[in-house]
Formats: C-alpha cells, sequence, structure tokens
C-alpha cells in the first residue's frame, strides 16, 4: 500500500489524518513540522506527502519546496492542508511545487477522496 | 469510511490550551512594547490552529470566533496593522474568551453566549476600526460535511448543476512544460475524467521534440478529451483544479441541452457511438451518491454518544510526559527483567556454594528497583513553568490596574516538581505575588523619589537545593518595615507590648492570623486573611516558608517544598519495641547521650546543650506514650537533632536502625489526622511505621 508523510504540527489533525489514512490501509507516517518532514523524508521515500502550511521551524511551503528539490521527490505528489482559501496561499504553494491543497476543515472522507485523486 | 472523530477531542483542547497559553505569553511580550514579528507569527499560529482544528472537529462557534482574531493578526503579521495597546488588550481579552468557551465545550456545558458576543463586538470594532459590529461576523469557509474538496468553486456549482446539464464536453488540455514537476500527472486527470463519463483522449504528439532532444521530465504532449455523460462544468473544472496555473485549457460543451427538465439524455445530438454508452452513466452517477449522503448524515449519532463516555473519563486527569522518560522507565523495566531472570537461575538447583551469586543478584535487584522507583516517579514530575506561565499575566492585569511598572523575571522554570505540588502550589504563589505587587513594589515615583529605576523587578525562581524544591519571589520594592510590624501586632493584640522579636520574628507576624498591614483594603489583596492561609497551605505540602526584607530595598520570600509527595527519604528509629521514621531533610545530626547532658528547667521542660545552645528534648517514649522495650536504657538513648519550622530541638530515640526510601500512606485517608504524624509507611516486615511531623513536634514542644 502507498505510503504517506502527514505533516501537521496540531497533534490532534495530525492524529486525525494519520488515523484515517491507516484505516484506509496506507502506511503513515507523522512528522511534527517542516524540519522533522524533511528529516523523515529523506530517510525513507513516500509516495505522496501532506502538509500542513502554518508551523513552527518550517513551514510546509518551504518544506515542498525543498522536498521538490531532491531526486527522491521530484514527481511526488504533495499534498497541503489549509485553512487559507485564499488563492494566494495556494499560488504560493502551487509556485512551490504543490500538487494540489485541501481546504480545512475536512472529515475523513473528503480526505481520502481527495487522496484517491493522487494515489492509486 | 466512519471514523469516529470524538476520539481526537481531548488531544485537540489540550493543545488548544497550550496553544492560548502560547498567544497569551506572545501577547504579553508585544505588550511590552517588543514587536517581533517571529512573536506574531506564533500568535497567529495558535489562533489558525484553534480554527483550523475546531472546525475540523465540529466547534463552529470557537471556528466561527477564532476566524475574526486570526483575520486581525493576519493583518498585523502583514504589517497591514499597526499594533497597538487596545488590540493586545483586546487580543488578550480573546484569548481567556476562547478558554472559557473550550472548558465549556468540554465539559459539555453552554458556551456563555453574553461574554462571547462581548468580546466578539470588541474584536470586531478593533477590526473595523468603529462600531460597526452590527454586522454579522464573515462566515468561516466551513465546507459541509459532504461538501467536496474546493469549497470556492463548489458553491458556484450548485446552481449550474439544475441549469447546466450538458450531455458532453470537448476539452482541450494542454499542459504546460512543467506540469510534471508538480506531482500532477495527467493520467490521474483522466482517470478520474473517465469516472465521470466515458471518456475519449486523443494525444497530439506533433509537439514531441526528436528521441535525442527529449527531456523526460517535460510534458510535451496535449491532449483532446471528450467526456460524454450528464456532468455538470464543475465537476470538470473540479477535476482540472489543481493544474490551473499549469496548462491552457479550454471546456466545451459538445450540445447544448433541451430545457431544464429533459426526460431522457437520448434525444440529444450526440455523436453516434456514444448514445449507447450514454445512457447508464448518469444512473451509476446517482447510485454512487446516493449512499455517500446518508452515511454523512448518519455519523453525527454515534459521536455524541461517544462523547459522553468521554467525558466520563476524562476526570482522572492526564500528564503529559517526555518521551525520554518513558525510554528511561522501559530500560529499567528491562534491567529488572533481566536480574529476575539470573536470579531464577541461581533459585534453581540451588546449593549452598551459590550463596554470593544470589547476595549479588539480590544487591542488583535493589540497586534496579530503586531506580526504577526514581524513573516512575520522574513520569510524574513536571516543569515548574506549568505554574509559572501563568504569573506573566497576572502581573500584567495588575500593575495596569494599580499604574506601576513592573517587569517579572523567571528563572528556573524547568525545574521540575511533582505533579501535585504544581496543582496545590499555584493559589499560594498567586497571593504572594499579588501581595508583592500591591504592597512591595511602590509607584514609579516613589520609586524615583527612592533612588531606584521606575520599573520595578519581581523575580520569581525555582531552583533544587538537597531534596527541596525552592521557590523564591523577589522584588526590589519597599521592604517590610519592622516598626510598623511591631506596631501592628501589639495594637492587634497578637502579641505583648514588650515583647522582644528577633527580626525572623518579626516578619513572621505577618503569617499570623488576622494580620494586614495595608492601610487600607485593596481589591487586589490586604484582606488579612492571606498570609496565615498561606504557610498552612504551604505547609499541608510538607514544606515551609520563610521571609527576608530589608527596608527601602525589597523582600525575598522562599518556599522550602518537597520533591514529591509521594515518597521520603527517611531514618528510622527504635522506640520500645516501636519503629518510627524522621524525615532525613530535617534531621541536622544525631549525639549520643547521657543523663547528665540533660537539664530540667522549671516550667520549660527538659533542654540539653548542643555546644552553645540549650534546645528542648522531647521524648519520643512519653510523647507517643511507648511502654514497652527495656526502660532501663532510656536516659542512654540518642539524640535526634531536628529542625522544623526554624526552630531546633531534640527527640530522644533508644535507637538509630537505618536509611531507607519509604512510600507514604496516608493516614487521615486510612485512620484519621493524628497529630505529630505526618502519615504512615509499611516497612520490609510488614509491619506499620508512623512517619513523624517535625514541624508540628516542634510546635508541641514549644507549647
Amino acid at each position: 500500500m502507498a505510503s504517506i508523510l502527514a505533516v501537521d504540527d496540531s497533534a490532534s489533525m495530525r492524529k486525525m489524518v494519520s488515523f484515517t489514512l491507516k484505516a484506509a490501509g496506507y502506511d503513515v507516517e507523522e512528522a511534527e513540522d517542516g524540519v522533522d518532514a524533511l528529516e523523515k523524508a529523506q530517510a525513507r521515500q513516500f509516495d505522496c506527502v501532506v502538509t500542513d502550511v502554518n508551523m513552527p521551524n518550517k513551514d510546509g511551503i518551504t518544506l515542498i519546496r525543498e522536498l521538490r528539490a531532491l531526486p527522491d521527490y521530484k514527481f511526488i505528489p504533495m499534498l497541503m492542508l489549509t485553512t487559507e482559501s485564499g488563492i494566494e496561499k495556494k499560488q504560493e504553494g502551487k509556485a512551490a511545487g504543490a500538487t494540489g491543497w485541501m481546504v480545512k476543515p475536512f472529515n475523513p472522507d473528503q480526505l481520502l477522496k481527495t487522496l484517491l485523486k493522487v494515489l492509486g | 469510511m466512519s471514523i469516529d472523530m470524538s476520539q481526537f477531542h481531548q488531544v485537540f483542547f489540550e493543545e488548544c490550551f497550550e496553544g492560548l497559553e502560547a498567544m497569551e505569553s506572545g501577547l504579553l511580550t508585544l505588550d511590552m512594547g517588543d514587536i517581533d514579528s517571529e512573536v506574531i507569527n506564533t500568535i497567529f499560529r495558535g489562533a489558525h490552529s484553534i480554527k483550523g482544528g475546531s472546525g475540523t472537529f465540529g466547534f463552529t462557534v470557537v471556528a466561527d470566533y477564532t476566524h475574526i482574531m486570526e483575520t486581525l493578526l493576519d493583518e498585523m503579521r502583514d504589517g497591514r496593522r499597526q499594533v497597538t495597546q487596545s488590540a493586545v488588550d483586546v487580543l488578550l481579552g480573546s484569548v481567556d474568551c476562547l478558554r472559557e468557551m473550550l472548558t465549556a465545550i468540554q465539559n459539555e456545558q453552554d458556551v456563555d453566549e453574553a461574554s462571547v458576543a462581548k468580546h466578539k463586538a470588541a474584536l470586531e470594532i478593533e477590526l473595523n476600526g468603529s462600531a460597526s459590529a452590527t454586522e454579522p461576523a464573515p462566515p468561516v469557509a466551513l465546507a459541509p460535511q459532504d461538501e467536496v474538496v474546493a469549497a470556492d468553486v463548489a458553491s458556484e456549482v450548485e446552481e449550474e448543476v439544475i441549469e447546466d446539464v450538458e450531455q458532453g464536453w470537448k476539452i482541450a488540455f494542454c499542459p504546460y512544460l512543467d506540469l510534471l514537476k508538480t506531482g500532477n500527472d495527467p493520467v490521474r486527470l483522466f482517470r478520474e475524467l473517465n469516472e465521470l463519463g466515458e471518456l475519449t483522449a486523443i494525444a497530439n504528439v506533433q509537439d514531441v521534440p526528436s528521441l535525442s532532444e527529449i527531456d523526460p521530465e517535460e510534458c510535451n504532449i496535449s491532449w483532446d478529451l471528450k467526456v460524454i455523460g450528464d456532468i455538470a462544468e464543475a465537476e470538470i473544472k473540479e477535476i482540472f483544479n489543481w493544474v490551473e496555473g499549469d496548462c491552457e485549457m479550454d471546456i466545451q460543451p459538445l450540445a447544448k441541452a433541451k430545457p431544464p427538465k429533459k426526460a431522457a439524455p437520448t434525444p440529444a445530438p450526440i455523436p453516434v457511438a456514444a448514445v449507447e454508452t450514454a445512457e447508464p452513466e448518469p444512473a451509476e452517477i446517482v447510485a454512487e451518491t446516493k449512499p455517500k449522503v446518508t452515511a454523512n448524515v448518519k455519523k453525527p449519532a454515534p459521536q455524541e454518544s461517544d462523547n459522553e463516555a468521554k467525558t466520563a473519563a476524562k476526570a482522572s486527569g492526564s500528564i503529559r510526559v517526555d518521551t525520554d522518560k518513558i525510554d528511561a522507565l522501559i530500560n529499567m523495566v528491562g534491567e529488572v527483567v533481566i536480574t529476575q531472570s539470573m536470579l531464577g537461575l541461581v533459585g534453581e538447583n540451588f546449593t549452598m556454594d551459590k550463596v554470593s551469586q544470589l547476595k549479588r543478584g539480590l544487591a542488583q535487584l535493589e540497586r534496579h528497583t530503586r531506580d526504577l522507583q526514581q524513573s516512575v516517579m520522574n513520569v510524574r514530575m513536571l516543569p515548574i513553568s506549568f505554574v509559572f506561565s501563568r504569573f506573566p499575566r497576572l502581573v500584567h492585569d495588575i500593575s495596569t490596574k494599580l499604574d506601576k511598572k513592573i517587569v517579572l523575571k523567571l528563572v528556573g522554570e524547568n525545574t521540575e516538581v511533582d505533579k501535585a505540588v504544581v496543582e496545590l502550589i499555584n493559589d499560594p504563589l498567586v497571593h504572594l505575588i499579588r501581595n508583592s505587587l500591591d504592597h512591595g513594589i511602590e509607584k514609579p515615583a516613589e520609586r524615583v523619589a527612592a533612588g531606584k529605576p521606575e520599573t520595578g523587578t519581581i523575580e520569581l525562581k525555582a531552583y533544587h537545593r538537597g531534596g527541596h524544591i525552592v521557590i523564591e519571589i523577589i522584588d526590589d520594592g519597599r521592604g517590610l518595615n519592622k516598626d510598623k510590624l511591631l506596631a501592628k501586632a501589639i495594637e492587634k493584640g497578637l502579641i505583648e507590648e514588650n515583647a522582644v522579636l528577633t527580626d525572623k520574628q518579626i516578619f513572621e507576624l505577618i503569617f499570623m492570623p488576622g494580620f494586614s498591614t495595608a492601610e487600607q483594603l485593596t481589591d487586589i489583596s490586604g484582606r488579612g486573611v492571606g498570609m496565615d492561609v498561606v504557610r498552612r497551605n504551604i505547609q499541608s505540602l510538607g514544606g515551609n516558608i520563610e521571609i527576608i526584607s530589608e527596608l527601602g530595598k525589597g523582600t525575598t520570600i522562599a518556599i522550602h517544598l518537597p520533591l514529591t509527595l509521594a515518597i521520603l527519604d527517611g531514618q528510622s528509629v527504635a522506640v520500645g519495641d516501636e519503629t518510627y521514621i524522621v524525615p532525613l531533610v530535617s534531621i541536622i545530626e544525631s549525639i549520643n547521650i547521657t543523663e547528665k547532658m540533660l537539664n530540667k528547667v522549671a516550667g520549660k521542660g527538659e533542654t540539653f546543650r548542643l555546644r552553645n545552645e540549650y534546645l528542648p528534648v522531647i521524648r519520643m517514649r512519653e510523647i507517643f506514650n511507648v511502654h514497652s522495650g527495656s526502660a532501663a536504657k532510656m536516659n542512654e538513648g540518642v539524640i535526634v537533632v531536628v529542625e522544623g519550622q526554624g526552630a531546633l530541638c531534640g527527640l530522644l530515640v533508644d535507637d538509630l536502625l537505618g536509611q531507607q526510601q519509604v512510600v507514604i500512606k496516608s493516614l487521615e485517608a486510612n485512620y484519621r489526622r493524628v497529630e505529630g504524624v505526618s502519615g504512615a509507611t509499611i516497612l520490609g516486615d510488614g509491619s506499620v511505621a508512623l512517619i513523624l511531623d517535625v514541624p508540628g513536634l516542634v510546635r508541641f514542644s514549644v507549647r
């Protein structure tokens, strides 16, 4: 099954995302900010990255930009989870190399449905 | 899939409260005129996370509220808005309001709507610059449970769906070279389209360069797509939503539909080949969406019932433990298991020549058990910052109210103390700090006149000393006026008019019930019921409190507390056939004594001479009414010199037995409170030993 790296500084959101994905059979690893995520992404290859945007230490957009620069993550789908549904953030994310986005709040079904767009 | 969201609620609440605390301390730094963009960012992030979580977990009231805060903070973050004192105050108020809301929700009580509305209005005034608060709060982009992902697109869709139904679409899709580098893949888009209706894709490969020049990472192909079925334009747009900026796209209907109400899709002039397949498609879509909707509608019910279970379980309280501590614990358990199996091996076919091996094993087991105990106790330890972190706010609020300039310095916030101590020390500390703010630190003008800096300083300091944690509250205020204290005590009849007191005794007067020095009572402190309660609380934690003060320079209040309330290092002493435990921390020294070293003083009981001091003696046999054992040796016993309440005193016991850590069992819970005894413990042989309450005994001896 596809492996997913779930990045969010908020433990409750991270748990929710990770729990949902695990229940759907994905292999999920959690990271609590961009720095942690970058480290984990380099330690093993993931098939998809789902990241929050606003995080301490390293935000999601920087994370996506840095991951995209890695050969192993050049074509890997990366989704950002954001409450900032404003076009600005999306454009910024896209420019950094994000595949797509999900607007918070979302429920588990929406999350899975969105992931199906890029996985499987 | 149905996932029970309530399982994340507890984590969410904990996170919110942490976030609120971070926001509060951030706001307080801003308040001191230190505008740091990183601080604003932290505050923003707090509001942002709470909004995101509360939306996801269905707490709309909270999400709505935080949305306004977020907007305000966002403008500050981008520099579009000045950080003003009033904005900071309003935001601080909002933090309180959110805390109340979340607490209410967590306890399944009703949110106090009046208070929320009040804070919300204040926020909106701050945000809009005027009192146009009547207009409703901008609704948060809350996607209803079953709405599709991109809320902004979806909302436009609704109306179109009804009118603008088409029989099929023609799409010219021409990705830019970089499309693949965003992780998007045309194949996946096509797969999705194919789910909507029957898809025909024709690739235009004329732009693909020759093999030698080809860059495999670029997308050189464009497509003409045809998708047939009863599909709304928005559905197609949604699929291409993510690649909007990465391609050129043109979506055209294959043919216009007949008026909104169409009997069957067939009559439309669809390309012949498609007719057959076009019909079943729409039916399939309907079938697919229906169950999904019902599934979603059902969800709230189980969620609620789970909520109840959750609240019931919550009362037990939780604690956050550092993973390092848990690792250490697991490590220790591993060691114990190894030792146990080693002992097991020795025990099998035991012969006398294995005795030394057995002893070694037992010694190891003892060491490991002790380490394990330490590690377990460690789990209960929390940094004192849990308590300290509330004080910057307190100081801010009160100093504003009193028109004083005060800086609070926190030192040693990472010092760890038992969870129980953390919970119980808060109130006494609040009281002491209020006192320092109110009576200790002078008004700016008064300070300047006294040649001190205008801004007063209160330092809150925690550190370990011996088996104790010491918390000090140091202010550079006016200090305690001994003459005034004495006069007041005499006036209140607390001491004799001609009593001679040491400085220390004079300062301790303020702990006497009914003593208040404030010339006029304020709503902050000075009701005169405080300090004696503070002292009693601290003593009930097994600690003590002392004051050092210099007139005009400031006051230091030091609180000594035991590190933990569950275990103590004790000295066991024999009194007749009984064993008593004296807390090791209160023992100064132990000396052998003979009858002639004891002096009887008329009316004051017995004393003995220790170097140049005469100390009162407490005969344990008499005080605890022990008649067993050989009374003949009574006068050749041991004096254990102990300190309690700042006074020394000698306990006359028969013998010293040994030092050991004892687990404290509450006597009150199992029997009743006994004076001079703070608890009991169970000894290795199974008998019960009483733990002495040294301050209590000293008090007793003074009487």
